[in-house]
């Protein structure tokens, strides 16, 4: 049986390992490397390193740390952050990432989606997007982390981004990331229900019934997941046990005797 | 011990050529198909689509090397991914097209058996074999390996399934003929048991 995902997310900013709150208040929380150290020993499921500052910074992702901390890394894993032409993913897969995560370049032209699935499959091309709940309880995708509105709304651009071959949709919720306050449900369920292929859900996990909530809820195929794991005792194993106990399948859970 | 990974353009080789290193190869990468002769062992990784896949494996002239490499030095080869698709007859990504015919076989599209199958098949699931082939030797029947694919080996002949995987009904995960092999999944990004599986195929 295909097991549940659960997908710590690193951000980076200026070389340090960061996590925010509402993609603003950043705190530093340690550097990147020790990070995916640890969660490789671990044998977590996968991980996502997002660069969070160089889209905004208008420079391309650092390939050499790359490079460096996927060398250390033998789970499968998904680097994004500037991103803008397919001359930056073939150089990111040589440098050790299994696939790439793409947000705001796609809406500036999203043929750059079509363009990655067809040269590098479409297994490698993770679509980001960055929702945020707008007053009367409808969405809207935003770029460049959270600070553009993009004008699109996000089922309807999932759908997009699957029909020009993206091979699974990263949905974030702006409002929760960061919160521990659970994830936007709605906003996942709205997403997993457009789309075929696989969504994990991302902002706002607090606790391992946020995960659970998000899978059998949300609709979500894999979870992710930062603060969690940063600011508190709760661990990507702790979760899947507690998750195997909830008949959800989960990989690498022992049951204790 | 001198494993080859073949760079024809596609696929993951950083992490190809760390986790062979990890587990004790000396490595080396290259566009060259004569590299052929210098090697114990050959790699073909594999992250794409089927035709462009061929199409640079021909460009750069390997399809002559891998089959004198394999049928007559029987020199080992896995093709992982796209790279264990890459070894049949025909694929059918994008239309049909020939693939090297290293191992019978063709290559099609994941059918979804419910509405909630997503396609890629996308992360851990099980590899189901009978404990008979060394390439999976110390490995439990059932083991998690990671998988990111659309697209699977559907064999020529019985007796070159080693392994299966259930998902969209049952498809045939790793793949054996002669000395030619194939994993769908990624053995390099499935830690403990893909490196076992890894140690094993160096021991051939």
């Amino acid at each position: 049986m295909l097991k549940v995902r659960i997908i710590p997310t690193l951000l980076w900013k200026n070389l340090g390992l960061v996590k925010g709150v509402g993609f603003d208040s950043w705190r530093r929380v340690g550097t990147i490397m020790p990070a995916v150290k640890v969660y490789n020993t671990r044998q977590v499921d996968e991980l996502i390193v997002v660069d969070i500052s160089a889209t905004s910074e208008e420079r391309l992702p650092d390939f050499a740390e790359v490079r460096e901390f996927s060398a250390e890394c033998f789970v499968p894993l998904t680097v994004g952050g500037g991103i803008r032409e397919l001359a930056e993913i073939k150089e990111l897969l040589r440098a050790g990432a299994d696939k790439v995560s793409i947000n705001s370049a796609a809406y500036e032209r999203p043929t750059l989606i079509e363009q990655a699935a067809e040269r590098f499959g479409a297994q490698c091309v993770v679509a980001s997007i960055d929702a945020s709940r707008n007053p009367d309880g409808s969405y809207r995708c935003l770029s460049r982390s959270g600070s553009a509105d993009t004008g699109r709304e996000p089922g309807e651009w999932a759908e997009e981004l699957e029909r020009r071959g993206a091979g699974e949709i990263l949905i974030t919720s702006v409002e929760r990331d960061g919160t521990m306050t659970g994830y936007d449900l709605e906003l996942i369920r709205l997403v997993a229900d457009r789309v075929k292929i696989p969504v994990i859900a991302s902002g706002g996990a607090g606790n391992y019934g946020h995960l659970h909530e998000a899978l059998t809820v949300g609709g979500a195929a894999a979870v992710a997941a930062a603060s969690i794991f940063h600011f508190t005792e709760q661990t990507p194993l702790e979760a899947k046990k507690f998750l195997a106990a909830q008949g959800i399948p989960v990989r690498n859970v022992r049951v204790a005797p | 011990m001198s494993v080859l990974i073949i760079d024809y353009g596609m696929g993951n080789l950083g992490s190809v050529r760390r986790a062979f290193e990890e587990c004790g190869a000396d490595v080396f990468i290259s566009e060259d198909p004569g590299e052929c002769r210098h090697a114990s062992h050959l790699v073909l990784p594999g992250v794409g689509a089927f035709p462009d896949g061929m199409e640079a494996l021909t460009r750069g002239g390997w399809l002559p090397a891998l089959k004198q490499a394999t049928a007559e030095e029987k020199l080992p080869l896995l093709g992982i991914c796209l790279g264990m698709q890459l070894l049949a007859d025909h694929g059918t990504e994008g239309g049909a097209r020939a693939g090297l015919g290293l191992i019978p076989g063709t290559v099609l599209r994941l059918v979804p058996d419910s509405p909630q199958t997503r396609i890629p098949h996308v992360g851990w699931n099980e590899v189901h074999h009978d404990g008979s082939n060394p390439l999976l030797a110390g490995i439990p029947d059932r083991a998690d390996f990671y998988f990111v694919h659309s697209y699977h080996f559907v064999p020529g002949t019985a007796d070159a399934t080693i392994a299966t995987t259930p998902y969209c009904g049952s498809f045939v995960s790793v793949v054996g003929h002669g000395s030619v092999f194939g994993t769908q999944f990624h053995p390099e990004k499935s830690s403990r048991f893909g490196f076992q599986l890894i140690r094993n195929f160096l021991a051939l």
